[in-house]
Parts: structure tokens; C-alpha cells; sequence
């Protein structure tokens, strides 16, 4: 498809701007001023909306394709969802701090506040901050929170190292360093856990942090866990959750209980706000009450009267995060999401999330090598190593279930399995939707067998074939030339 | 000249107390399509098995040891712009760097071809 | 009996389920954890229909104060959206894919993201951006890290009148490295340009400004471009993609690094977020860039087509060397912001640029006639400017708010002295009809 700026035409006009009800300013000085103006788009709207309409149905979704994006839980976006978000599009978040304007922003700070409870019981925390915008963001905030915790103990020069498992999402050893620690990998055990003995030889009193998914990448649930807690916590070592596999085990088991100091939550994945081909989505913080201090501001807080009030001069603050109170619309999205489905339908959407996962874990492990052979939780990692004797890769695979309607699973990740494939159905596809799945996977692991170059010349029904990764990444042409 | 490896794949050939570094054609395969090699700073003092530099393909990030001690007094420009180079010639003209060796000594912590060869065997 | 929402299993399919599994109820798959590690409480309410939902949201959206006329900004602006930027952004096919990792199902979320990073660099005249970053302030942020790395220094220059929003973000960041973060303070609303030269060393790594700055001034970095690249260290600014319209562009100026907040650029106020960050860089800087990137390459056929790119920088396969931590982005509002910035187009920014700053001077020139009101800066503004009031303006503010009049951002809790400054926004969607009453509301309140 032609780029936008390949459909413009010189002089044409797309949106109508107000006519000015004002004077005309005198100019500004001509060294304040660009030389020509920005080479923008010219186009009609017509033009304009199919554009987009057309780029559009390009992309596989969740609306239009089963999406099992292991580790990403691509569930179903209820619409109301959008209509609820919608409602708060007019409020400045700046009214809110203005003097006298939490008064204005009662509803919007009143849901903030009360999401913040909700994720508290949900995860087992005290209280919950809603600024970080994204699951890594609040990796890098909850990290700081324990480095404000060591630090305000007189600790900071001796907590120097965060313990991850090589099974974790790569995210975790990148936040960590970013907030200034150097990082301790420990490596999985045959029992698709974090190696207990090796875990024991890492922890010593210069580690700050152990950073754990429970249920790990691997979609199992660490019976050790709260072993592993009470070891870190004996070397007064924190323990962080994150929250990317919280899907698993609402109202089952709450991450405060087994031991996690810290834990953040991606609001895109367990509470069913859109993934927006990349973003936004949102990580909220919840910590145990010892670290309530150091919570970024501003923090909303309650009066004995139920007023929510902005507090603002906390000296013991890491500071801020982000500019404002969070992704809002996002967190709209996840307080409807919540209330909406409730206890019962909380728990039941982990319930079957899990069932789905080891319906498909059941059904395919006949073909393809599961490294791990257990119970799993949310989702199941193959690997396609029987058909790597074929010369056909998890990638090749991947581009066969594209020709046949499906977006692939995870195929790069988690780097400890040899050829990965991680499969994360959700709760919300039907049975019949997996069943077809199934069926071509299994026809995938058959021509692996019997016509392997099928599966390298895929996918051959989309609008471009395979492209070059190795051009891309050495001519770094990343913007259209003007 | 000899040439030595080590056993995350980096090889250096010793001539005149100058080094030369690299990575093998072993290493080279595996990564794929070399996309970008980050180049020590000339200048750069670095011990045996520190890191040196880095290499990416497509999907792959390493880091580059050095095999032996020594102060960095060339770099291989022409990776800059062809890091293909390196998959094209890994062990001739796909070299990094030039080490100013410190301790040639350090040359019995490797492998020679035969033994390299072997080692390949076990992965 | 299934009475949850989106879970679509009838009993039979679950029992069904359960028997290919071999196992004879869904608790059985919760065995794994153990039983005294089970969650004791929880305490969620009952569940409710779609209806039911979608009424206490609106009651919660009406616990706030509706129909604001808003002279506010401070990072925020109160913009026009064309009717297209939510019903694009609205195609399901966009905002429920994910991150492009298979590109040939993605080339429509690949393609605009492509679109878009040409936009931002052609609004900014630099060479490389990325696929967004989260919002304004921690783009700051990783502009700061990003241009440590480059330089291999460990020390940050900041103009004091850069949004104290990002200010106090690009300090948590650096809450626990060693990173030394300079503040200038700033003098009448503008960069103190003596005190930054004395503080220009080789141990400069950048100088962050901001223009317009937080007080509303618009300023020229072209000299001081020359003084910070004379120390070797970068010059980053933060700018407002709107006054781009109109304004010197980053790289006319010898800016290395530009980074800027796009709410303005059709995504919503919503209480402050999503919006997006935005990032453009020289492109000998491209590896030390954070966050996705999106690359032009051709397929098999040799057509061309959009990839995810440099991934080898990026967290997932990096892990704790990476660029950045940064895996989900803000996508969408990219998104909105390319149809936002396709849709007014090359001259209906530049238009719309000047009807902002046509409104701001008429506000400006109505509210130095009040006796006693003065205007701060003597540099030009653009949409945003900041006035001196004859009494405090944190109570005059407070009284105008119960008019539904959101006067401007005072001064006082972010500078010491200031407590009779206003900043006031004054963007194109406020007609001279409220400006007007602004001033008359305004001038009644501080007789009072």
C-alpha cells in the first residue's frame, strides 16, 4: 500500500480549522520560525479514512482472529468497556490539582481510589499507586519503592543485586538495571521451577529484590514459593511479583499471601483493556504497608468525611513516575471490567483461562515435544524441536497458522525452551474456536512430516510474503525520506 | 600463525605481540545474519575474558570477550557499514580488534584448532 | 451454571473439557498451589450486567464538575479532535492486535507506526524516532539516559523552566544511580544563559530545555546548541507538537535529541492519560534509542513492506543491557496522534498553530488592561503566558473554579516567590466569548 505522504497532493486540505473570532496577532520575530512547514499528510478526508480502513485489514486481532499470544493474555475486549472510558474524556487531570479543584474531580480521583482497593484485594497488597503506564513501567517504580525501603534503612550502599530466574520476561533484569541494581540470574530446574538449591547459593545480604512470575513463563505455579519468600525476606531481600500471569489465579491465590512485598499489574492483560496494536496499556503498583511511605506522588487519600484529597509533600516520596494520575482511560476500562464481572466472574475467568490452556496442552502434547509435562496454568509452552529434525523451526509454524486465519503463538520466548511455542488461549474463546485450532496444529506438526518447504514458504495468503529482518535491521530506514 | 579460541567463540592470532581478535565461523553460524558489531574504543584496556564488544543479528545479542589482555590499537571500520563481513569471513577478514598484548602466557587459558574443534563436538 | 460474562463454555463443553484433560473438576488443575497458600478472602462485590456498569460509570463521571470552560494547560492541552481520530483509531483491527512481532498480520499497525515516526521526524526535522514512548515526562527521562549512554558522562544539565512535572520525573528515574541533575533556576520566565555556560564542562552529558518553556516563553536554542556541542555533551528539548506549527523546529536549532508529549495531537484530556511520548534523534543515535522501532525492508517478492527493527537492542532479548525496559508502548495514541496530524494537515497545523497563539495574545492584551494584572515575560509566547495578580493566585483560582471557570495553573506550589503568578492556556477551542468572560470573572474576583 502507498504511505500516506505518497497520496498527497500540494495545496489540498483535509479538516476545516474554526474561523478566527479574534484579532490577528502581530507576527513573531522570524528567527522564532520555522522555515517551511512540517511535511504533513495533504489529503481529503475520504482519502484519509481509507487510509486507515485499508491499513486496518492488514492487521490480524482479537476481534477478527484467535490471537493466543502466550505471556500477553489477548483476551476478549468487551465493548462497554470503550463507551464507559469515553464518559471521562473532557476532565483535565490539572484541575485536580489546582487549589480547591479535588472538589471538582471527585468521581474521577473516587475511582482511582476505589480501583486501587480493588487491586489491593486482588493481589493481597495494602495499598495500590495507579501512575506507572505500562507492566515494565511499574517493574522500574515497584524496583524503586524497594530501593527507597533500603535506602531509608541506611541499606543503600549494600544492596547492590537483584535475583531473577532465567525463565523471566525480559522486562525484569531490564527494570532493575534501570534502576540501578545488577542483576543475578538463577537458572530453571528440570521441574520447570527456579532452581531451589541454586537459589539458596545466590541470596546474600547485598541482594535487594528477588524478582518473581508465579505462574512462571513456563505457565506453572512455584509450590515453593513461599520457601523462596522467607529466604529472600530472611536476608532482608524484598519480593516482587509481576503481575503478567496474574490471569492464572484470581480469588485462587493472592501474591501478599505467599509472600510478595511488591507487585504490579497489567491492566491490558488480566482486566481486559485492549492491547491498542502495541498500547496503551497500564501497570499499577500495589506494595505491603511498609512501603506505603515512599509511594509516588501525587497519592490520593481519603478524609474521615470519605472526600478524596491529593497528598503532595510526602518527603519520603521516590517522587513521580509519570506526569499525571496514570493511563485513566485504561484504568476506566479495568475498573468497569471489574465491577462488571465481580468475584464470581473473576474467579471464573482464571478458572477457565486455565482449563483452556490445559484442554490444548492435552490435545496437542501427542505432537509436539512439552518440555515441561505438567499441569500448567494460563498457558503451555511446546517446542517445536520434533519438527526441527525437518529442518522447520517455530517460526515456520508461526507463519503457517497466519495462512490459516490464526495469530501464532509466542515463538521467541521464554528463551530457555529450544524453539518455543507458548500458547495462551484465555478464558473467552469457545471451545469449537480451539478445537479448529487444535485440528490445524496438528496438520502443521503432519506437513512438517511430509512436505516441510510448505511450512518455509509460508504465509502465502497475505498481502506480503516473509520479509527481510537482516535489510531492515542493517539499513535502518525508519522514516520516509522527504 | 596460530590461532586460539575461546569457549564462548572468540579467536585471536598472535603475531609480534599485536592480537588479533574475532569470533569463529562456528559462532558466526549461529548467530545468522550479522546485523551491527559494537567496537571497543581504541585506547580501551581490557583483561582476559572481560568484555570487549558486542555483536547482534536479527534475533541475537553477544557480547564479545577478550581472549587475551591487552590495550586496543585498531578497530575493524569496515564493520560499520558491511557487518557481514563477519558472516562472509569470520576468522580472516571479519577480525574486530587489534589487542597490544599484556601476557602471552595467557595464550595456554585456550584452545588451539584441534582442541577447539573437539569442544565443538560436546555442544 | 454459567452466569460470568465472556467465558462462553455451557456445562456440557466444560465436562467434556475435563475428561480430555483426566481430570474430574477445575479445582483439580488448581493443585499445583498449594493448600495453605490459598487465598482466604476476596472481597470483590458481586458482578453486574453491561447496563448496570455502564450506569455507575457515568454516575462516577458525574461526580466530577461537568462543562468546565478550561484555561488551563500545564503539559495537558484542551484540543480540537476531528471526528476521524476516534473512529479510526476505533477499528477494532487496530486497538485489540498487539505489538507487530508477526509482521506479515500486522502490516496496517506496522505501516502507520512507519507513518508516524515519518510525521514526528518531519514535525521535528530530525532523522530517527521510534514506534512512542509513555507520555511527555518520561520521555525526558529516557532522552536523559539515552543521551548518558551516548556520551558515556554521568551528569544533566536541566533548565528549571522545563515542566516541574518532568523535572520531578526525570529525578525518580534517577532516584538511585549515580547521575548528577543540575537545575538552573530560571530568570523571568526564561533559561538563565550565564548560569548554564558557567556550569558547561566535559562532564556534561546533556541540557535539557523546554519550549515554549513551563512559563509559556518561547525561546531560541541555536546559540546555546553551538556552546553544549562545543562541550561535547547533547542538547534535548521538550517541545509542544502544535506550536511546531509554526515554531523553529528542533533541528533548525541544533537540537540532538527532541522529545515532547502528544495528547495534544488528538488524544483526549481523560484525566490525564493515555497519552503518548514522542522521540526523534540524529541517526548516529539510533542504537542508543529506547522503545520499538519500525523499519522499512521488502519481502520475498521484493515488495515492500514494515518490521520491528534493531530488536536486539530491546529488553526481550537484551534482557538487563537493553536500551530500555520498555515493551508495551502507547501504540494507539501514536496512532491517533498520525490520523490527528494527516488530518489537519501540513497548512492546517501551521493555521491551527497561529489561531492558538492569535487567542493567547488577545487573552494576554485583555488581561493587562485589568489595573494591577501584569504579564511576566518579555520574550513572545504561544498559546500559553503568565501574568503577575495583584493578591494571591491560588484563592482567585479557587474562587473563579466555582464559577466553572478554570482560570489557570498557579504559580506558587511549583516556584518559591511566585505566589501571585498565573500561567494561562488559552488554546483555539476558547472563543473570544469566554475569554472575555475570563477577564471580566477574573477582574470581579480580584476586587473582591
Amino acid at each position: 500500500m502507498q504511505l500516506i505522504y505518497e497520496q498527497s497532493t500540494p495545496g489540498r486540505r483535509g479538516v476545516k480549522l474554526p474561523q478566527s473570532d479574534v484579532p490577528s496577532a502581530p507576527a513573531l520575530p522570524q528567527e522564532l520560525l520555522r522555515k517551511e512547514s512540517a511535511g504533513l499528510a495533504e489529503i481529503s478526508e475520504l482519502d484519509l479514512v481509507r487510509h486507515f480502513t485499508n491499513l486496518s485489514r492488514r492487521n490480524f486481532s482479537v476481534d477478527t482472529n484467535f490471537y493466543p499470544l502466550g505471556s500477553c493474555t489477548m483476551k476478549y475486549n468487551a465493548k462497554v468497556l470503550e463507551n464507559a472510558a469515553a464518559l471521562f474524556a473532557p476532565f483535565h487531570p490539572m484541575t485536580a490539582l489546582l487549589p480547591g479543584g479535588a472538589e471538582h474531580c471527585q468521581g474521577t480521583l473516587g475511582m482511582l481510589y476505589d480501583l486501587g482497593q480493588m487491586l489491593a484485594d486482588i493481589t493481597g497488597m495494602d495499598e495500590v499507586t495507579t501512575q506507572p503506564l505500562a507492566g515494565a513501567h511499574g517493574e522500574m517504580t515497584g524496583i524503586l519503592l524497594i530501593a527507597a525501603y533500603h535506602a531509608a534503612k541506611g541499606n543503600k550502599a549494600r544492596k547492590k543485586y537483584v535475583v531473577v530466574p532465567d525463565s523471566s520476561h525480559g522486562t525484569n533484569p531490564a527494570s532493575a538495571a534501570i534502576a540501578g541494581y545488577e542483576i543475578i540470574t538463577v537458572p530453571t530446574a528440570p521441574y520447570g521451577d527456579m532452581d531451589l538449591e541454586l537459589f539458596k547459593q545466590a541470596m546474600n545480604d547485598e541482594v535487594a529484590a528477588v524478582m518473581m512470575t508465579c505462574p512462571n513463563t513456563l505457565g506453572l505455579f512455584n509450590p515453593h514459593i513461599k520457601e523462596i519468600s522467607d529466604i529472600a525476606h530472611s536476608h532482608d531481600a524484598l519480593m516482587y511479583y509481576d503481575g503478567a500471569n496474574l490471569n492464572a489465579i484470581m480469588g485462587k491465590v493472592k501474591p501478599g499471601d505467599v509472600g510478595f512485598d511488591v507487585v504490579h499489574v497489567n491492566l491490558h492483560k488480566t482486566f481486559g483493556t485492549p492491547h491498542g496494536g502495541g498500547g496503551p496499556g497500564a501497570g499499577p503498583v500495589g506494595v505491603k504497608k511498609e512501603l506505603i511511605p515512599f509511594l509516588p506522588q501525587p497519592r490520593i487519600v481519603m478524609d474521615d468525611d470519605g472526600r478524596l484529597l491529593l497528598e503532595t509533600a510526602n518527603p519520603a516520596t521516590i517522587g513521580r513516575t509519570a506526569n499525571f494520575f496514570g493511563n485513566f482511560g485504561v484504568m476506566a476500562k479495568a475498573y468497569a471490567y471489574i465491577i462488571m464481572l465481580g468475584r464470581e466472574g473473576l474467579i471464573q475467568a482464571s478458572e477457565q483461562a486455565v482449563l483452556n490452556a490445559n484442554y490444548i496442552k492435552e490435545k496437542l502434547k501427542a505432537y509436539y515435544d512439552l518440555p515441561y509435562d505438567m499441569t500448567c496454568m494460563h498457558e503451555c509452552v511446546f517446542s517445536a524441536s520434533k519438527q526441527l529434525k525437518h529442518g522447520v523451526h517455530a517460526i515456520d509454524i508461526a507463519k503457517y497458522l497466519i495462512d490459516k486465519g490464526y495469530h501464532p503463538p509466542t515463538v521467541y520466548f521464554p528463551m530457555i525452551v529450544k524453539e518455543a511455542i507458548m500458547i495462551e488461549p484465555t478464558e473467552t474463546e469457545s471451545k469449537a474456536t480451539m478445537d479448529a485450532f487444535i485440528e490445524v496444529m496438528i496438520e502443521a506438526a503432519r506437513t512438517a512430516e511430509s512436505n516441510p518447504q510448505a511450512l518455509l514458504d509460508a504465509p502465502l495468503t497475505m498481502p506480503i510474503s516473509r520479509l527481510d529482518e537482516t535489510k531492515a535491521a542493517r539499513e535502518q530506514n525508519v522514516c520516509c525520506a522527504w | 600463525m596460530s590461532i586460539y579460541f575461546t569457549k564462548e567463540h572468540e579467536w585471536v592470532k598472535v603475531k609480534e605481540g599485536i592480537a588479533a581478535v574475532g569470533i569463529s565461523e562456528h559462532a558466526a553460524h549461529e548467530l545468522g545474519d550479522i546485523t551491527f558489531v559494537e567496537l571497543p574504543k581504541i585506547g580501551k584496556s581490557v583483561k582476559q575474558f572481560e568484555v570487549l564488544g558486542g555483536i547482534e543479528s536479527v534475533k541475537a545479542a553477544s557480547d564479545i570477550y577478550a581472549p587475551v589482555s591487552g590495550k586496543v590499537v585498531k578497530v575493524n571500520e569496515a564493520l560499520d557499514a558491511a557487518p557481514e563481513i563477519v558472516n562472509e569471513s569470520a576468522e580472516d577478514a571479519g577480525w574486530m580488534a587489534w589487542l597490544e598484548i599484556s601476557d602471552e602466557s595467557e595464550l595456554k587459558n585456550l584452545m588451539t584448532q584441534d582442541q577447539y574443534d573437539e569442544y565443538l563436538k560436546t555442544l | 451454571m454459567n452466569d460470568s460474562h465472556y467465558c462462553p463454555h455451557t456445562p456440557q463443553e466444560i465436562s467434556e473439557m475435563l475428561s480430555a484433560i483426566g481430570v474430574s473438576s477445575v479445582e483439580e488443575l488448581f493443585a499445583p498451589i498449594p493448600a495453605e497458600l490459598r487465598a482466604k478472602t476476596f472481597n470483590i462485590p458481586p458482578g453486574m450486567s453491561e447496563f448496570e456498569t455502564f450506569d455507575r460509570m457515568r454516575a462516577i463521571a458525574g461526580d466530577n464538575t461537568q462543562a468546565m470552560t478550561s484555561f488551563i494547560g500545564g503539559g495537558f492541552y484542551d484540543h480540537i479532535i476531528p471526528a476521524v481520530v476516534d473512529h479510526l483509531s476505533g477499528r477494532a483491527e487496530f486497538y485489540t492486535a498487539y505489538t507487530p512481532y508477526q509482521p506479515e498480520c500486522s502490516q496496517g499497525t506496522l505501516q502507520a507506526l512507519f507513518e508516524y515516526q515519518t510525521a514526528i521526524c518531519r514535525l521535528t526535522g530530525l532523522d530517527v524516532s521510534n514506534a512512542s514512548l509513555y507520555d511527555g515526562g518520561t520521555a525526558c527521562a529516557e532522552a536523559a539516559m539515552m543521551a548518558l549512554r551516548v556520551t558515556g558522562r554521568s551528569k544533566i544539565i536541566v533548565d528549571g523552566c522545563v515542566s516541574p512535572f518532568s523535572r520531578q520525573v526525570l529525578k525518580t528515574y534517577f532516584y538511585n544511580l549515580d547521575v548528577e541533575i543540575v537545575e538552573i533556576a530560571p530568570l523571568d520566565g526564561q533559561l538563565n544563559r550565564d548560569e548554564l555556560v558557567r556550569m558547561l564542562d566535559d562532564s556534561v552529558a546533556a541540557v535539557l530545555v523546554q519550549n515554549p518553556n513551563f512559563f509559556g516563553s518561547i525561546e531560541d536554542f541555536t546559540a546555546l546548541a553551538d556552546q553544549v556541542h562545543g562541550v561535547g555533551a547533547l542538547l534535548v528539548a521538550s517541545v509542544y507538537p502544535i506550536a511546531l506549527g509554526l515554531l523553529k523546529s528542533p533541528a533548525e536549532m541544533g537540537v540532538d535529541i527532541a522529545v515532547g508529549d502528544g495528547q495534544s495531537l488528538g488524544n483526549p484530556l481523560s484525566f490525564g492519560g493515555p497519552s503518548f511520548g514522542f522521540i526523534a534523534a540524529r541517526k548516529s543515535f539510533i542504537r542508543n534509542m529506547p522503545g520499538r522501532i519500525i523499519g522499512e525492508t521488502v519481502d520475498r517478492n521484493g515488495k515492500r513492506g514494515y518490521v520491528l527493527t534493531l530488536q536486539a537492542r530491546e529488553q526481550h532479548i537484551k534482557r538487563h543491557r537493553a536500551t530500555s525496559n520498555i515493551c508495551s508502548n502507547q501504540g494507539l495514541c501514536a496512532l491517533r496522534g498520525l490520523i490527528f496530524l494527516s488530518a489537519v494537515g501540513k497548512e492546517g497545523l501551521a493555521d491551527m498553530a497561529r489561531l492558538n497563539r492569535d487567542k493567547a495574545e488577545y487573552a494576554k492584551s485583555r488581561l493587562a488592561e485589568i489595573p494591577g494584572v501584569t504579564v511576566l515575560q518579555s520574550a513572545p509566547t504561544f498559546n500559553e503566558f503568565t501574568v503577575f495578580l495583584p493578591k494571591p493566585a491560588a484563592g482567585v483560582v479557587a474562587e473563579l473554579l466555582k464559577l466553572g471557570i478554570a482560570a489557570g495553573v498557579p504559580l506558587g506550589d511549583f516556584y518559591e516567590n511566585s505566589d501571585q503568578a498565573l500561567i494561562v492556556t488559552v488554546t483555539e477551542k476558547r472563543s473570544k466569548k469566554e475569554i472575555d468572560t475570563l477577564v471580566k470573572e477574573l477582574e470581579v474576583a480580584l476586587c473582591n
